[in-house]
This record gives C-alpha cells, structure tokens and sequence, in this order.
C-alpha cells in the first residue's frame, strides 16, 4: 500500500522538528503517511499557501490561527489548530551598546530587566520580533505594558535577519525563535537576557495547523498526522534521544542549520553572551512533556485577549483549537487525556498533578511573570 | 481606475527590477519606484504612499511588509505578489481570496498587466465597499447615541420627542457644531453622573 502525501508548510526554525522527525524516523510512515515538507520565506507565504490549499497542514505561529479565526491577519479563512507542536523556545536579547547603558541583570530576571528598560531615559526602544500575529510580539507587549513609560517600536524583521539588524543598528533588541538568538550572541552583535518562559512559564509557541474543511473532509488523514506528530514529539522529548535529534536535524536538508546552531534549543542549555558559560534553562523549549502537545482552549483565549478580541471573538478562538479532535484521535495510542479542556492560564507555580484518564499527568509551571491568572471559563465571564 | 497608481516594486535582485519596471512602464504605468534594500522600507511605504506594492512570493520581507500595512492602518493597500512559474490555478485562487494577495507571473511580462488591472479593481471595488460599510456602520452608530440623548432629555425635561431633537439641534446650531457632537456630549455627562 503507497502511503498518502501530505503537503506539511514549514519555517526553518529549530522547533519544526516534530515535522521533520515525524518524516525522518518513520513515525509519519507507520501511519500510512508521506510528508512532503515545503519549505516557507514567510509566514505570510505560509499562511497564504495553507488557505489556498496548496498546502495541506503546516506549523504555524500560535497566534495566526487565532487572529484569523477573529478576523485579523490579512487573508479571512477558517484555519484550525490541530495540536500544539512546541511550547517556549523564544529568547529576549538586547544589543552591545544597550548591554552598557543597564545594570548587570541576572538571566531570566524579566521584573527587574524590565524596570531597568524603564529607567532609562531616551528614545523608544527598537525591537524586532519575527512577525506581529506571533507570540514573541504577544509576550513582548504583555511584559513592556506592566511599564508603562516604556516606550517601544515593534519592527519586523524576519529571524534569519536579526542578527543583521542589531549589528546594523536597526534594532535595539530582539524577541526571537531559535536558533537565530544564539546566532547573534555567536557573532557577538548582542546578548541574551531572557527566554520566553520567563514571562510566560507554558506558552503555547507553534500549532499544527489545517484548514478547517480539509479537517472536515478529511478526519482518517487528520488522526493519522496528529498521532505520527505525537510520536515525534514524544521521542523529541526523551532526553536520551536528545544528541541524535540534534544530530539528524543538524543533518537534515529541511532546517539547513549547523548542529552547534540547534544544540543550545533542544537542550536547554544557552550561551548568553559571547565568551560566558552556558546557563542551563529549565523548560526552554518543550514537544511532548507535561501534556505540550494539548490545545487548550483556554491558551486560545489568552492569545485572543491579547489580540482586543470581545466575547464573541473569545469564543470564536477557543473553537479553533480543537481539543475535540485531540480528544478523538489520540486515545488510540494510550495518550493521556486531561479532564478539562481549559484550565485558569498562570494558576500553576509548580508541577501539579490533575486528573486524567490513565491518572498520569502532571502539568508544569504556566505562571506569568507579573503572578497574573487568566480564567476563561464561561460562567466568569 | 486611476491611471497615475504609484507601484513600489520590492526587489533586490537587479536584472529582474528592470524586466519588471519595463513591462510596468510598457504597460503604462509611469510612476514606479524600485526598492531594493530592505531596512527602508517602512519609510519607503510611509514617504512613497504606494497604490500597490509589488513583492516576490518568495520574499522573506512579505512579513514586514504585512506589518507596515498593519501600523499605517493601509490595510487597504493592495499588495500583489508575482512568481517565478506559471501556476494560473494559484493566480484564480488567490484573485478568489481576494483580500491582499495576488499572483503575477514573473517571468512572462506580456501577463502582467492583464493581471495587475484585475487584481487593482479588485482592490478598488473591496475598498469602495469597506467604505461604504464604514459609512453605513457610523450612521447607525450616530443614531444609536443621538436617541439615547433625545431620551436623557424626554426624561430629565419631560419634553416630546420632537422636542428634545429640536432642541439638541439648536444647541448644535448655536454652538457651531454638528448634533452627533452634541449628543455624544450628553451621553457622555449623564453616563458620568449616573
């Protein structure tokens, strides 16, 4: 039996590797799947190919489902998050020359890095993320808001770029995916302050995305991508399989990044500037652990609130994460389903056990830097 | 259709920019501008005030682009793209979706015209109905406000309704101003006092 093709649209950043190593060490072919990885410029050519159906699923920005499923991000279509493909994995650097102008800060101290930001005074900060409808730029605009006389400029330049940016002097600062953080430290153009996580402890990062009629069209293939994407994952997160996911990663034609260039991500150890020792960062970047791969809808939620979605809207997005078809598809393969579907973003300061249905899951950290909730069940709103 | 649009074409490759501004110009369309080097784009867009930009599909700067359109609130702005090969189910496709992308083929000039007339009309007739939505959406709104005034004044004045627009439009009228802006005042008071 020929197995079917998938068209699966890819970014070339460190955390697409649940796709490469779904097609790379047969998890898509023991489901009876190719997947054909098309390499994308753009997220909006990405975006764009999905909607017009020249792609059949793809990675995406956690936030593009979700401002599209409310009307915002430039092409109106119907575009389902399927499952999340990595959670964190984003780091926050500053250039040389603003590296002067601050304190000494500790790593992942995202209060006091903040108000040392603040205090200074001068012109609005220039800060680069990857692309608006992104949750780097989301979690840029959460922590700068909490001061308020901070002023800043979102510039988008794409990741490969940054460095360029910050050595040109275009930006000040950056909010971006790896490998293209370490990049820039290895150049010595700028350095590391924080990663993602320090804001936001759990943050949904990429989602595997389909058009919502194909989904409808097309439940067999649906179950059949998520559970070789749930293997993938799983095996990403063994940290014995760690060495040989950088290994064939660094290898494989689809990322076309040195092994040196992807190491820091995948095991969570970051050089912050150039010449210092590798700080060790706990949950830097997640594929499987502490249920990653679950669409919460209440994850949703939070990225529509931050979008200025209404109640309508709200809702609107928490239906485009389809924790059903997780619910649907995945118990074949013994995954552990949560209880609930959405739970009160940020209420966790430590690993906490919650029921299940094989009683084995336990949820990591989701706390905002700030100590902030966010409950978005339908009888608190 | 305006015959003078501003097309920005974004390119860094040299040979092609050329190839694209002769079939523009060709085309009769005279007032085009080539961008090359990114990092000034967004001044570009904000100094040139395109019509509509034109950028490869394959152009990691789409995302940039799509964000300057984003703050210069130019939505609107038609961005249309080209590629490298004939692929004309894509070109129906995006025409079909309608919003900003559209597909020219790069490659075969004698097609870009045709292509970019039906994309900018496109473009002209969704911007004509987004303002025509945004006119009929402010109207309502301004109906919306000027009877809640006219009702704050029937209660605390014990006037008709008759009169109580009456006088609202006195007021304006007197005051120099429009009756919206009177009534918004008067919402805006009695929401604050109550």
């Amino acid at each position: 039996m020929s197995a079917t093709v998938l068209n699966c649209g890819y970014v070339p950043l460190v955390d697409c590797a649940p796709l490469v190593i779904a097609q790379e060490l047969g998890f898509a072919a023991e489901e009876g799947l190719a997947l054909n990885l098309v390499r994308q410029p753009s997220w909006s050519a990405l975006r764009d190919m999905l909607a017009l159906g020249h792609l059949d699923a793809a990675q995406m920005l956690s936030p593009m489902p979700v401002a599209m499923s409310i009307g915002l991000g430039g092409l109106a279509a119907e575009i389902d998050t399927l499952m999340v493909l990595s959670v964190n994995g984003t780091v926050f650097g500053i250039s040389n020359a603003l590296a002067e102008t601050l304190d000494l800060v500790p790593f992942g101290d995202a209060r006091q890095l903040l108000n040392q930001l603040a205090s200074r005074d001068g012109t609005s900060l220039r800060i680069g993320v990857p692309f608006h409808y992104s949750m780097h730029r989301l979690l840029l605009s959460y922590w700068t808001s909490a001061a308020p006389n901070l002023k800043i400029t979102e510039v988008t330049v794409p990741p490969p770029r940054m460095a360029d940016a910050m050595a040109d002097g275009h930006v000040d600062a950056f909010w971006v995916g790896e490998p293209w953080g370490s990049v820039a430290v290895q150049r010595g153009v700028g350095q590391l302050m924080m990663a993602g996580r320090d804001v936001w402890q759990f943050a949904p990062e990429k989602v595997l995305a389909a058009r919502r009629d194909w989904v409808r069209e097309h439940d067999g293939r649906v179950g059949q991508l998520m559970r070789a994407v749930f293997h993938a994952s799983r095996w990403l997160d063994a940290p014995k399989n760690k060495p040989l996911a950088v290994e064939i990663l660094g290898r494989s034609e689809h990322l076309r990044l040195s092994p040196d260039l992807i190491d820091p991500a995948v095991s969570g150890h970051l050089v912050p500037k150039q010449g210092a020792h590798p700080i060790e960062v706990n949950r830097f970047l997640q594929f499987h652990k502490h249920a990653a791969t679950f669409p919460w809808r209440s994850q949703a939620a939070w990225i529509a609130e931050q979008l200025g979605a209404d109640a309508d809207g709200l809702s609107r997005a928490k239906a485009c994460f389809r924790s059903d078809l997780y619910r649907k598809h995945l118990p074949q393969i013994g995954t552990d389903m949560p209880g609930a579907s959405e739970k009160v973003e940020g209420s966790l300061q430590f690993d906490t056990a919650v029921a299940s249905s094989r009683g084995h899951m336990i949820l990591a950290p989701d706390a905002f830097f700030d100590g902030k909730t966010f409950d978005f069940s339908d009888q608190k709103r | 259709m305006s015959t003078n649009l501003r097309i920005l074409v974004v390119e860094p490759d040299q040979t092609r920019v050329r190839d694209i501004v002769d079939a523009l110009n060709a085309a009769g369309w005279s007032d085009v501008k080539a961008l090359g080097h990114v990092a000034a784009l967004d001044r570009t867009v904000k100094d040139y005030q395109p019509d509509i930009v034109l950028i490869d599909l394959a152009n990691p700067d789409r995302d940039t682009l799509e964000h300057i359109s984003y703050v210069t609130e130019t939505e609107k702005r038609a961005v249309a793209l080209f590629v490298d090969h004939t692929d004309d189910n894509l070109t129906k496709a995006a025409l079909n979706a309608g919003v900003s992308a559209y597909v020219v083929d790069g490659l075969t000039m004698n097609r870009i015209k045709p292509v970019l007339e039906t994309a900018i009309a496109r473009f002209q007739i969704m911007r004509q109905l987004q303002s025509e939505l945004d006119a009929a959406k402010q109207a309502l709104e301004d109906r919306k406000t000027i009877d809640r005034a006219k009702g704050i004044l029937m209660r605390q004045r014990g006037l008709t309704e008759d009169a109580a627009y009456n006088l609202l439009r006195k007021t304006a009228m007197d005051q120099g101003r429009k009756v919206i802006d009177v009534a918004q005042a008067l919402v805006t008071a009695a929401d604050l006092l109550s």
